[in-house]
């Protein structure tokens, strides 16, 4: 059964709900949202397609209404006009009226967001500089490519330094170099203290800047938490011989499994590997392998969407860690 | 209800009026027809008075016209309102735009009531300068002067007025193309609901008055013609027609015995806020 009690008030958090549900008709979009995001953090809303993950940003935004449960957003109830004062977002499917200059977007967003008409200009220069459309600044949204149009939106979503940041699938349209630029983005607002939900298919982008993830798959929740609790600590796969005891030697640096034709130490940190290798040699071992071995972002996804979501939910939900 | 977004969205919509020409296209088609009209108009005259005909005659038919020619352009006026209005919010939904804005602190009434806003001052822009332009150049090629020029124009702004706030609330909820034929439909119905009702009252067929007067009063559109035509119409001929049985001319709907009465200007003002909270709400409650 789904429980939908109200969670206490975390006085740290941006972003709480509690069995956030939405449904179209019989079909369920989105099963029981449990989410909190605190101040700083950056998180990662993954899942296929159709998983869920715009139903979520659009309840969270007010765009859409909750078929069941509910939340708070900057401290005030979903839907509140007031609570999206201070939140910046970035639609997957993002247009822009196309026969506005860039530099009259902005504007009319520093207008909707309520910005005071002397900061217009500076908030213009700030968005467009950012996003590296400031010479185009005069120029019609018409006339933008698709990946510069993302730009912009991008510019839009951090206008007036909002401490909440929704980006949903923001380097769609953009090439690596957009990519990076929008890493460093998203660095540049958590560094400011703004929490970041980003929501992509693009696993390596998450896994490069999200402090946490939560994997959707159809509507349910099947996995939440850090990211090294979720991809689990990194190993170093080794096939030594000329050995005694090998396996003596490498517990002096963490726990050895024997698999098959290998050895793997569990956990160690890949920069000690050269420690590793160099007592192995000295020892007069001789090292035919070394491969540090990490569970990517993407393996667990695959193995996640693939192995059933009933099992998955309950081996692979991990408890929150602690507030700061 | 949040003022400075209104009045954001209301400017934005003057901009997008302006910027894609749509505004120009309409003000050049108000010059194009007002010579139209003031050419048809210097013909029939100067066939008239080549004829002999008197002056009063000559005024009695150029009234006609005028009528006629209102009754052209609140068709034109009512259909140009329904097919700015039905896109600006149903156009936006479907394109992805709103998604951005309605992230904004700003409410969904806000969104409606901007667009609103902006829609009836492009709108009554286009009445007033097709008006000016279409009664000006006759009273300069024939010398008749409607008695009351400033009564007519308001009232084919009113049937505008009425016209978008409809098919701006029915794109809340409807694609653009539905929202502006169901409007125009509408508009028409209400019409030809007028010529009907009066025309079961000449008939001597009272029972099938009242749903006359619905299908009339479904939108006040016909109500506002009535004014419009009154207007339009010389004294004289007004003067001429308190002699007659009204019935007999009641079926009419290109002439009016009475102005428009506060009966009527009430009616319309409760539809139009009706309608537009109506928009409102059923916006409110929309899946962006």
């Amino acid at each position: 059964m789904r429980d939908t009690q109200q969670p206490p008030h975390d006085p740290q958090a941006v972003v709480q709900t509690h069995g956030l549900r939405k449904t179209y008709g019989r079909h369920v979009a989105l099963e029981s949202l449990d989410l909190t995001v605190r101040r700083g953090q950056v998180i990662g809303l993954l899942g296929p397609n159709g998983a869920g993950k715009t139903t979520a940003v659009k309840l969270l935004l007010g765009l859409s209404r909750a078929s069941a449960g509910g939340g708070t957003l900057l401290g005030r109830p979903l839907g509140d006009r007031r609570a999206r004062t201070s939140v910046g977002y970035l639609p997957e499917l993002f247009r822009y009226p196309q026969w506005l200059s860039a530099r009259e977007v902005v504007w009319l967003h520093c207008q909707l967001c309520g910005l005071p008409r002397a900061s217009w200009a500076s908030w213009t220069q700030r968005a467009l500089s950012t996003v590296g459309l400031e010479h185009r600044a005069k120029d019609r949204v018409g006339t933008f490519s698709k990946g510069m149009q993302q730009r912009l939106g991008l510019g839009l979503a951090l206008l007036g330094d909002p401490q909440l940041v929704i980006l949903d699938e923001p380097t769609s349209a953009l090439d690596p170099v957009g990519r990076d630029d929008v890493r460093t983005i998203i660095r540049a607002a958590r560094a400011r203290g703004a929490s970041v939900i980003l929501n992509s298919h693009l696993l390596g982008e998450v896994e490069r800047v999200c402090d946490e993830v939560i994997i959707i798959h159809r509507g349910r929740v099947i996995a939440a938490g850090g990211l090294r609790a979720l991809l689990g600590a990194p190993s170093l796969r080794i096939v030594v011989s000329g050995l005694g005891d090998p396996v003596g030697l490498l517990r002096t640096f963490a726990p050895v499994m024997v698999e098959h034709d290998h050895l793997l130490l569990q956990p160690i940190e890949p920069e000690r590997t050269p420690e590793v290798v160099q007592a192995l040699v000295a020892a007069g071992g001789r090292v035919h392998e070394v491969e540090p071995v990490q569970r990517s972002l993407e393996d667990l996804f695959l193995e996640l969407v693939r192995s059933g979501v009933t099992e998955a939910t309950e081996s692979f939900r991990l408890p929150r860690p602690p507030g700061p | 209800m949040n003022l400075r977004a209104v009045m954001a969205i209301c400017i934005l919509t003057l901009r997008e009026v302006a910027r894609r020409r749509l505004l120009w296209i309409l003000l050049g088609l108000s010059v194009v027809s007002a010579l139209l009209v003031g050419w048809v108009v210097t013909q029939l005259v100067d066939y008239a008075r080549s004829g002999g005909m008197s002056e009063v005659r000559i005024g009695l038919g150029v009234s006609q016209v005028l009528v006629f020619v209102a009754f052209m352009f609140s068709f034109v006026l009512a259909m140009s309102a329904a097919f700015l209005a039905a896109p600006a919010i149903a156009g936006d939904i479907e394109s992805g735009t709103l998604l951005a804005m309605m992230a904004r602190p700003i409410s969904r009434a806000d969104l409606v009531l901007g667009r609103w806003l902006g829609l009836c001052l492009v709108t009554a822009t286009y009445a007033i300068a097709s008006g000016v332009l279409a009664i000006g150049v006759v009273a300069q090629v024939s010398g008749y002067s409607p008695p009351d020029p400033g009564v007519a124009i308001g009232g084919l702004m009113g049937e505008a007025i009425a016209t978008l706030t409809l098919a701006l609330a029915l794109g809340t909820r409807l694609p653009a193309i539905a929202a502006g034929s169901i409007s125009v439909v509408c508009f028409g119905l209400s019409w030809f609901g007028g010529v009907l009702a009066s025309a079961a009252g000449l008939l001597r067929a009272e029972a099938l008055v009242p749903s006359m007067d619905g299908l009339r009063l479904l939108m006040p559109t016909d109500l506002l013609w009535r004014g419009v035509v009154h207007a339009l119409e010389p004294p004289l001929v007004l003067l001429a027609a308190r002699g007659i049985d009204p019935r007999s001319f009641a079926s009419d709907p290109f002439f009016a015995i009475a102005p428009v009465s506060l009966g009527a200007l009430t009616w319309t003002v409760v539809w139009i806020v009706g309608v537009l909270l109506v928009g409102m709400v059923a916006f409110g409650r929309r899946e962006l």
